[in-house]
């Protein structure tokens, strides 16, 4: 139960990164670490504590076998992740390029 | 019985081009890009019409692709059905016109080859989203269409875009990170992550907090998609900054697929809601409708004003599906199909007097008409259609919505929703009188109408406006038929097409 609750406060800690941080790196930072909490909420989820890899067998038994599935979406998730990450620190470059500062109190020329 | 194989054309198709597009962008000329695009556009147009006709023949058909021929509950299958037929029409049919008007219109920027590219990986994430019937592809497919609208919203990479595309894209992410934690509880839960199988597996265990839970996570993220009011902060920035062909993409299809046909599948297919969640869409619904169009009316940049009357209209759309009932989610769709094209119209019309005079802003414009007549006369036709004039395609859906919610018993919703058709025509109207109205300023003597594709997929988006009311004529009613009784059947949705996969 530990564990999970570990894993929601790092959703918390990320959740408050892009809230209430100013700077663009740091925002896309916190979104990396709402990633990281998703992606470890959902390998817990088919996790088994002192369970064995999931490979098939005639001698072993199935009941504590962990769950490949979850492990397999979260590698998905995580290029989905990468993709994302990638593409918004290119685009912070090109706002730090155009006005000259990572803070986001002062990137408002779009209004209402 | 027809082969399933041809619906995974439409991922095929746009995936197929996108690549090819980027890798030989480099090296030809921009003609041989533009041919390859409209040319991939065309047949998935095509096929979507042949979907229709499948469904014209026997409307409660559905069709059932496994990919690599594994059995059901194991593989990933496309499922496609009255309400994904009725969707894939609407987004190749806006497609294809936007790609047309897009070969003339992208002259202003730069790079051709690589906005095509990112436009069919968009389009190959609408399609599959529609297609899927896999829970977690159908997250896949949600991401593959946001990140190229991310992308595509700071094409033109000036400052507004830029700023425009990092609130969107952050947005969009959360939104996406909501919707992912609802689909780890939903395995957690039905240990299936097909959406058939979850259906199957929901109907049989007893209910338990988890539903409302992951119901509201999804309420959250695809609302957040889709712009519903207390979440519509992005899509006035992105709708604005974007180039004028991918801001009727994104209002015209993307967010009604993102948002509301995710929605749609997953609450009444899957989840098999009632009562509360339907009573929280259509206040959401009847909110959005009119918050957003009083803001609409105080903007004076053209695209910022078209921008908030599309969440008033997604507004109805939210609030005739839930009613939940068979005429209120018809008045829905149908409202869907009309905001689609003329929105699209509306949005492709602000681009051609951006491309003529190089402005957005309706102060700095007037008399515009004597010269552009094509763009002025279709944008009358799109606005009064938007705002429900009746002859035009929609006064149908949104008197549909009206009765629906008399026939429930809402008055307030159907008093908010005439209220609302009035405020959007005076949204709209503002646009024509200072645009194309009045006397034409001394700078702009010298302006030409837009270049021929240009107008042309103007002109086919005002003639479906016109007609579009003919949808409801009894031939052809099955379209609108098809896509409602899917969402009337519920969770059966799992036992039709677990036994459409055995034939």
């Amino acid at each position: 139960m530990t564990i999970y609750f570990l894993c929601f406060i790092l959703f918390c800690i990320g959740l408050y990164g892009i809230l209430r941080k100013r700077n663009l790196v740091k925002i896309i930072i916190g979104f990396s670490i709402l990633g990281y909490a998703m992606n470890l909420f959902m390998v817990l989820l088919g996790y088994r504590f002192q369970g064995r890899a999931p490979i098939d067998s005639n001698a072993q038994d199935i009941l504590n076998m962990v769950d490949p599935i979850p492990q397999g979406l979260v590698l998905t998730s995580i290029v989905i992740g990468l993709g994302i990450t990638a593409l918004l620190i290119s685009v912070a470059i090109r706002i730090y390029e155009k006005y000259g500062t990572f803070d986001i109190t002062k990137i408002k020329r779009l209004k209402g | 019985m027809h082969n399933p194989f041809f619906v995974t054309y439409f991922v095929i198709i746009p995936l197929l081009s996108a690549f090819l597009i980027s890798i030989i962008g480099k090296y030809v000329k921009h003609r041989y890009v533009e041919m390859v695009a409209s040319i991939s556009c065309f047949l998935l147009l095509v096929f979507s019409l042949q979907g229709l006709n499948i469904l014209r023949k026997a409307s409660d058909s559905v069709l059932v692709y496994k990919l690599g021929g594994w059995a059901l509950p194991f593989g990933i299958c496309m499922v496609f059905d009255g309400l994904a037929g009725f969707m894939l029409f609407t987004v190749n049919l806006i497609a294809f016109l936007i790609c047309l008007y897009s070969i003339n219109y992208m002259e202003k920027y730069t790079d051709k080859p690589k906005f095509f590219t990112l436009f069919f990986l968009m389009l190959t994430g609408m399609n599959g989203l529609i297609i899927t019937g896999d829970l977690f592809n159908l997250f896949v497919f949600l991401e593959v269409a946001s990140i190229s609208s991310y992308a595509l919203v700071a094409f033109g990479t000036e400052a507004e875009e830029l700023e425009a595309s990092f609130k969107y894209a952050i947005m969009g992410s959360v939104a996406s990170c909501f919707i992912f934690l609802g689909i780890a509880l939903l395995y957690g839960f039905a240990s299936t992550l097909n959406m058939a199988d979850m259906a199957n597996v929901l109907s049989t265990k007893p209910s338990n907090w988890l539903i409302p839970f992951v119901s509201v996570l999804f309420l959250m993220g695809f609302g957040l998609k889709a712009a519903l009011v207390p979440f519509h902060g992005w899509l006035p920035d992105a709708h604005s900054s974007a180039p004028a062909s991918i801001s009727a993409m994104l209002s015209g299809v993307l967010i009604k697929t993102l948002g509301l046909y995710a929605l749609m599948r997953i609450f009444f297919n899957v989840l098999g809601v009632s009562g509360i969640y339907l009573s929280a869409l259509m206040f959401l619904g009847a909110l959005s409708i009119i918050v957003a169009l009083v803001l609409a009316v105080v903007q004076w940049d053209i695209k910022r004003l078209l921008a908030y009357s599309t969440i008033s209209q997604i507004g109805y759309i939210v609030l005739g599906i839930g009613l939940g009932t068979p005429l209120g989610i018809l008045g829905g769709l149908f409202h869907l199909f009309n905001h689609s094209t003329s929105k699209s119209l509306l949005f492709l019309n602000a681009g051609a007097v951006d491309y003529s005079i190089n402005t957005r802003d309706l102060r700095e414009m007037s008399g515009l008409k004597q010269k552009m007549p094509v763009t002025a006369n279709t944008n009358l036709i799109g606005s009064v259609a938007i705002s429900g004039i009746p002859p035009f395609h929609g006064f149908f859906s949104k008197l549909i919505i009206v009765l629906a919610c008399i026939q429930r018993g809402f008055i307030g919703y159907a008093l908010a929703a005439v209220i609302g058709s009035l405020l959007t025509l005076s949204a709209v109207m503002k646009m024509q009188r200072y645009a194309f109205l009045g006397e034409l300023k001394e700078q702009y003597k010298n302006i030409k109408e837009v270049p021929f594709l240009m107008k042309f997929s103007m002109s086919c988006l005002a003639i479906i406006c016109i007609v579009g009311g003919i949808l409801l004529l009894p031939n052809l009613k099955f379209f609108l038929d098809s896509a409602v009784n899917v969402i009337l059947e519920g969770r059966d949705y799992g036992r039709l097409v677990m036994e459409a996969s055995i034939r």
